[in-house]
């Protein structure tokens, strides 16, 4: 069990590296979207709000991922240590996909995305019953526009206070 | 042998004297059969007692007008105008003159009678080959006046029968889910409505977001999924009572559900760590079986009609296609390898195809095909559509379609639409509100 996650993460951070690594390349192609987007991933701020001073509540995702990316981990281990100064606050991961997916599809997808951010926040020492997850597949989009931009800000997993 | 072949020879004969009209629904609609659908016949006092009980007095034409614009929706017929009939409803159903009807190139007639007898609606009804001169089907029946738009939808149900050959769909109702609102704060219920568009009613208030409702093929229940705080589960609803409860104890999202073939079980997704797997859970004992169990998302199932096997959909390759196994979860095959991600797969009533969502190149269709994977054939094209589910005679598909916004966001819908299975006839379900996720019922009366 623990090998499997050892490996699986292991297997996350790999792909992460290439995603990151073809999207450098790729660039130039995106700069219409005003640098908002990086190899199909939201790295904006337009709809991000903050837990607190410093610490955004969410994570954008790359179309039909669930994988972290560097600027992701770098928010939710903000997230982490915020919350380990705060032992009372509970919190709620949203996870959400974009429109252009079936629709069951998306709320197992949503999911995942809720559990990736989890995990890593539990990683960062929060403990497990502290969080819980909830999907909402593509029913609570933030942006309503049907283009690449709005589907990537839709893509995203937000941390919520649940008390 | 060769009183075999005799046999034979006789069959063709009688086979060919009786050669009535008939409706070839494989292939699309060439040329619609014209047909002249006469208005029921009642006498003044039943119009009376019509006027009295259900605020309608000329009940015999509002049946015809239902009877008329079910045939239309089929796209295999075309309904004519009654301004052109030349015998009035009463003689018609008694003894029609062919030559009237032929002279306004009918091919079919329908006539009949409607009447209140001991409180109850009888009613009486007959389908004639107009060009043979000869009466091809006589029914009749009683039934409560409050279901007198069925009784439109039963008679068109037993013409389509006797032309086609194959069984109707239009004693059937569909249930979906309404939608109102802006599209970041949507506000979904479930709804039900009778086939055509009537009888409309809203089985939810809108509190809590619901998705997916589905029909038990056997009865009236549904199977739906619900976010009842906040906790979204599969939940099993009874249309009749109202009475609702949670489909099993699972520690997290159930979702997906669709009844098995007999009625008697609910297959779905349990995700819970970021993993969904199928499930089963029999409705009578309650006992849950795990049915997949891989790292990767498995949802979206459906049972063959025989309950053999399962279609669903699974991302285990790397990205979502649709694979068939056995309904204990073994022996898994994928079956879709054309380019393109593959969802929702439904396997029809007939037993032969499986309906899904495709998504390519940004765009997505509704198609058919093979429990191989063979055969694919996609029926239409659009910016957004999935969900298809199947008419009872495995003939027709409902599914939603939605909108691209413009560049401020606005200008969303999301609508049902249906396509006959030979890619033709695509049409508009009429609904009050924006809608999603349609099922279709089995044949209320049979």
């Amino acid at each position: 069990m623990t090998l499997s996650k050892i490996l699986r993460n292991t297997f996350l951070v790999i792909t992460a590296c290439l995603v990151l690594s073809a999207c450098a390349t790729k660039k130039v192609t995106v700069s219409d979207l005003g640098g908002q987007i990086q190899g199909d991933v939201y790295v904006g701020s337009d709809t991000v709000e903050y837990l607190a001073s410093g610490v955004p509540d969410r994570v954008f995702f790359a179309t039909n991922e669930s994988i972290l990316t560097t600027r992701s981990r770098d928010t939710l281990r903000k997230q982490a240590t915020w919350l380990r100064e705060n032992s009372d606050v509970n919190v709620v991961v949203e996870g959400h996909a974009d429109e252009r997916g079936t629709r069951e599809y998306n709320l197992a997808l949503g999911e995942r995305r809720a559990n990736a951010a989890k995990d890593y926040l539990m990683t960062y020492g929060v403990s497990a019953n502290r969080i819980s997850v909830i999907s909402y597949g593509k029913e609570r989009p933030v942006d309503s526009g049907s283009n690449p931009l709005a589907w990537s800000k839709n893509r995203r997993s937000v941390t919520v206070k649940a008390n | 042998m060769n009183l075999l072949r005799i046999l034979t020879i006789l069959l063709l004969i009688q086979f060919k004297a009786y050669a009535l009209i008939e409706v070839d629904i494989t292939r699309g609609n060439l040329s619609p059969l014209p047909i002249a659908v006469s208005a029921l016949f009642s006498d003044n006092d039943s119009h009376a007692k019509f006027e009295k009980i259900l605020k309608q007095k000329d009940l015999g034409s509002e049946i015809s007008i239902i009877i008329e614009n079910n045939l239309k929706q089929t796209g295999l017929f075309n309904p004519l105008d009654k301004d052109a009939f030349l015998q009035n409803s009463e003689i018609a159903h008694l003894k029609p003159r062919f030559e009237d009807w032929a002279l306004i190139k009918s091919q079919a007639l329908i006539t009949g009678k409607v009447e209140m007898v001991d409180e109850k609606l009888r009613v009486e009804f007959r389908l004639w080959d107009v060009l043979a001169a000869k009466e091809m089907l006589a029914l009749a029946f009683t039934t409560v006046p409050t279901n007198w738009r069925r009784v439109g939808h039963i008679i068109t149900d037993k013409v389509y029968e006797r032309l086609t050959g194959e069984k109707g769909y239009f004693d059937t109702r569909i249930i979906y889910v309404s939608e109102e609102g802006p599209k970041t704060k949507r506000v979904k219920k479930l709804a039900i409505m009778d086939q055509d568009g009537f009888n409309l009613k809203y089985l939810t208030l809108g509190n809590e977001l619901v998705l997916t409702p589905r029909f038990n093929p056997t009865n009236q229940m549904v199977t739906y999924l619900s976010y009842f705080r906040n906790l979204p589960r599969v939940y099993l609803l009874d249309i009749e009572t109202g009475m609702q409860e949670v489909v099993g104890d699972f520690p997290g999202m159930t979702f997906a559900p669709r009844f098995s073939p007999d009625g008697k079980k609910i297959i779905m997704s349990f995700a819970t760590g970021g993993n969904s797997d199928i499930y089963t859970m029999d409705l009578e004992n309650r006992v849950v079986e795990r049915i997949t169990n891989h790292p990767s998302i498995d949802t979206s199932p459906s049972f063959s009609p025989n309950g053999k096997y399962i279609c669903f959909n699974s991302d285990r390759s790397g990205y979502q296609q649709i694979y068939v196994m056995r309904s204990d979860g073994s022996d898994v095959k994928r079956i879709t390898f054309g380019n393109g991600l593959y969802g929702t797969p439904v396997w029809s009533p007939r037993g032969d195809l499986i309906a899904f969502t495709k998504l390519h190149k940004g765009r997505f269709y509704i198609g058919v095909m093979r429990m191989d994977g063979s055969g694919e054939r996609l029926l239409t094209e659009n910016f957004y559509q999935e969900a298809p589910s199947w008419s009872p005679n495995g003939r027709v598909l409902i599914f939603y379609r939605e909108t691209k916004t413009d560049e401020k966001g606005e200008g969303f819908s999301a609508k049902l639409w249906s396509i006959d299975l030979t890619g033709y006839n695509e049409r508009q379900v009429p609904t009050k509100t924006d809608a999603s996720d349609p099922s279709w019922s089995s044949l209320l009366s049979n």
